[in-house]
């Protein structure tokens, strides 16, 4: 494995740095009402859907863009974005025979083939290309389960009293900006279901992919455990290089009832910009979870890439007992910058979250933690640990800490710590001492530091996730 | 193996070692002794190749190859170990990871297969028991929360995993008990070999008990300015290291 680390980060240019020529159908860019409506009738969406659309895209329109986060970037032309592009591909596939050649390319190029994944992991995968989803898998085995894994599209045309009851339930349409946008446009995404008390038997993943040069994405995702069931959710990305920044403004809900445990895994890996810092992608996703009496839920995200990225999975730990968990790496390089966090809002008696958040700048990049952790006058006996570790390579880049702590219940037990670190000379001479190379001793120092986080990755997941570690650090030392 | 030739190095625009003149051959065992701040671990660290110090004259011939133009990894594919005076730490890495890494990517240096899972896994039960270390060892984070005397042993630990052509145990045994002192003691000499050789940088004569050294050498003020057989350890032992200041002001 170690070889092709190597030659990974020898290899200077951005990876995933292509454009594969799929056929796409485009609605021509800008936004209005009619815009809306052309996306929910090529979607076939049926009216409540609709209404719902043009209610959010009316929320929007009086919002104004935020700009409290610590990031400085060009505010995206709205008014630019294309805001439907799909692969043209009109049947339902059985098998992978039936993809675009193309797109499969694209597929082995990322190193993701599909039918790999399958036999090695017994991962069912639901791949979004350009908004909407062309191959899914695994849906027999749990489908016998009763789990319903899809598409949102296909969600809306075959489970329309489950999405309606639960989407925007966490995440309303007036959340906040991109919130509102996502719901007014989003394309796709994906929809799982787990019944009542039901162990569902596999890693769920979606790859995500940004490919249609000024199509910003908008997916949106909805994940719900019934009563006393579990689930384990993967969702990784790659992005093509571009020139023109992209905006990636996603939806993530989740809700886990009484009992339930719901794992949501990350590994974000959008284009990051090149050398200047130009043309990579914004980021700007609002994910949340509400948990019910006894249920956890618990996020771990592998953050790499992006030019621009604002994201903050949050929990709201409304039933008692409840458990709330946000395991974060956020690495910047170069010229990005990254302002994330967690939101742990304890409304239930007895609620316990943890945070551990572990940043690592270099290059010329900015890297911010910003937490909440609010505990309401309800919650007797929550409790919160936070760690927040900061890891500086150079003395060009720069890192923040910003904790916001609001207990409204005297019993509340908030603990958070929070260090900063740079990586020694003497650690790096040590490992060349002992045969081991700069850039590796770096990438074994770094996998170290981020061992808390890599540890709640399943397996394949957490590999993953420590080459591109590597990969996006490579070069930052000097 | 290594002939080192009026070598002169510093830092920080300080003179520290000032003509060091010393050769090993194979199978030989030197002791270098002499009081603090001396050089020691200066010229350790310089035929390890720590860039921090600069090398402002002279040469270091290593199996016919000149080291001062190579990478410390490099010098270390080629078999050049140091026993680190204060090993650091290196926080959520195993002590098995790293060595594993460090025999793979000194492998991989030297143009050589990775060594086989099966292999690594027997090689690291053999020298934990040598050295009576426990196999929980090996799960632990290198060096974090070790006392002085694990990161020691997990030096020598180290070594006897790596198998190297020279090894330099700088000050090992400080810090060790009597009985770690022998364990220690014990694991370096079944290293030893016709084809390799120890520099032992040492205060005290009882490592010199278990490891007893060809030739002793004593560093003052940068310089080489005694060597002998082990008698003249004992000597040091008895008299300190005032004769051999005055000797040389
Ligand atoms: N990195 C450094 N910066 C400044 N001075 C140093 C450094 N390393 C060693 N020295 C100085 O060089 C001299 C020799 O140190 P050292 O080689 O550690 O001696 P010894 O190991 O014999 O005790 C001492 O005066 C020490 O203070
Ligand atoms: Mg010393």
């Amino acid at each position: 494995m170690s070889d092709e680390i190597l030659d990974e980060i020898t290899a200077s240019e951005y990876k995933y740095g292509f454009t594969s020529d799929i056929e796409s159908d485009k609605v021509p860019p800008g936004l209005n009402e009619d815009v809306i409506r052309l996306i929910s009738s090529k979607k076939n969406e049926p009216e409540w859907m609709l209404e719902w659309r043009l209610d959010a895209f009316r929320t929007w329109s009086e919002m104004i863009e935020p700009d409290w986060p610590n990031v400085t970037y060009n505010k995206p032309n709205f008014q630019a974005i294309s805001y439907y592009s799909a692969p043209k591909q009109t049947k339902t596939l059985d098998s992978l025979e039936e993809v675009d050649p193309e797109l499969l390319k694209t597929f082995e190029k990322l190193g993701i083939s599909i039918d790999e994944q399958k036999r090695l992991t017994g991962v069912a995968m639901d791949v979004v290309v350009d908004s909407v989803s062309v191959a899914t898998s695994f849906k027999e085995t749990l489908a016998e389960k009763g789990i319903i894994f899809c598409s949102m599209s296909e969600a809306i045309q075959e489970h329309p009293e489950l999405v309606r009851k639960h989407l925007g339930t966490v995440v309303p349409k007036r959340d906040n900006f991109y919130a509102a946008l996502n719901s007014a446009v989003f394309t796709d995404g994906s929809f799982c279901y787990i019944p009542k008390g039901v162990h569902c038997p596999m890693e769920l993943s979606t790859y995500f992919r940004i490919n249609e040069a000024g199509t910003g994405q908008f997916e949106r995702t909805l994940l719900v455990a019934d009563k006393g069931s579990y689930v384990s959710y993967l969702e990784g990305c790659t992005a093509p290089s571009r020139d023109e920044n992209q905006l990636h403004a996603a939806v993530v809900e989740l809700v886990a009832m009484e009992g339930a445990e719901i794992k949501y895994s990350t590994v974000q890996n959008w284009f990051p910009g090149d050398a200047e810092g130009k043309g990579g992608v914004f980021n700007f996703v609002t994910k949340r979870g509400i948990c019910e009496r006894n249920s956890k839920i618990s996020w771990t995200q592998v953050e790499t890439g992006s030019a621009v990225t604002w994201k903050y999975p949050s929990c709201i730990l409304k039933g008692d007992n409840s458990v709330g968990e946000f395991y974060s790496v956020a690495v910047t390089n170069k010229f990005q910058q990254a302002d994330t966090g967690t939101k742990m809002i304890h409304l239930g008696k007895n609620t316990k979250s943890t945070i551990i958040s572990k940043g690592i700048s270099a290059g010329k990049s900015h890297n911010s933690y910003r937490g909440l952790v609010r505990v309401g006058p309800r919650a007797e006996n929550a409790r919160n640990f936070s760690q927040c570790d900061s890891l500086l390579m150079g003395n060009q880049c720069g890192a923040h800490t910003f904790p916001y702590i609001e207990a409204q219940n005297p019993s509340a037990q908030i603990e958070h710590e929070a260090t900063t670190s740079k990586i020694g000379e003497d650690q790096i001479f040590y490992c060349n001492q002992r045969g081991i190379g700069t850039e590796e001793a770096i990438a074994l120092i770094v996998n170290g530091y981020c061992k808390e986080v890599l540890n709640q990755l399943p397996m394949e997941f957490a590999v993953e996730a420590q080459k591109l570690l590597e990969v996006s650090l490579e070069g930052s030392v000097g | 193996m290594i002939r080192i030739n009026d070598l002169q190095a510093r830092v920080e625009e300080k003179e520290i070692l000032s003509g060091i003149n010393l050769e090993i051959n194979p199978g030989e065992v030197h002791a270098i002794m002499g009081p603090n701040g001396s050089g020691k671990s200066t010229l350790s660290s310089v035929i390890a190749g720590r860039e921090d110090y600069e090398v402002t004259g002279g040469t270091i011939d290593f199996e016919g190859e000149d080291l001062l133009n190579l990478d410390p990894e490099e010098r270390a594919h080629k078999g050049i170990f140091l026993s680190f005076q204060y090993p650091v730490e290196i926080p959520g890495v195993t002590v098995s990871n790293f060595i594993k890494t460090a025999i793979n990517e000194s492998r991989k240096g030297r143009g050589e297969e990775p060594m086989e899972a099966r292999e690594m896994l027997a090689k690291m039960r053999e020298k934990t028991a040598l050295l009576e270390m426990d196999k929980s060892y090996l799960s632990r984070s290198l060096n974090e929360g070790f006392s002085g005397g694990e990161k020691k042993r997990n030096e020598i630990f180290q070594m006897a995993m790596l198998e190297p052509k020279l090894a330099i145990l700088d000050e090992t045994d400080s810090g060790l008990d009597i009985d770690a002192l022998r364990i220690v003691a014990n694991g370096v000499n079944k290293l030893r070999s016709e084809d390799n050789a120890v520099l032992v940088i040492t205060h005290y004569q009882r490592l010199l008990d278990y490891i007893e050294p060809d030739f002793v050498h004593v560093l003052y003020n940068g310089k080489i300015v005694k060597s002998g057989d082990k008698n003249l350890a004992l000597e040091l032992e008895a008299k300190g290291y005032d004769w051999i200041k005055e000797e040389n002001v």
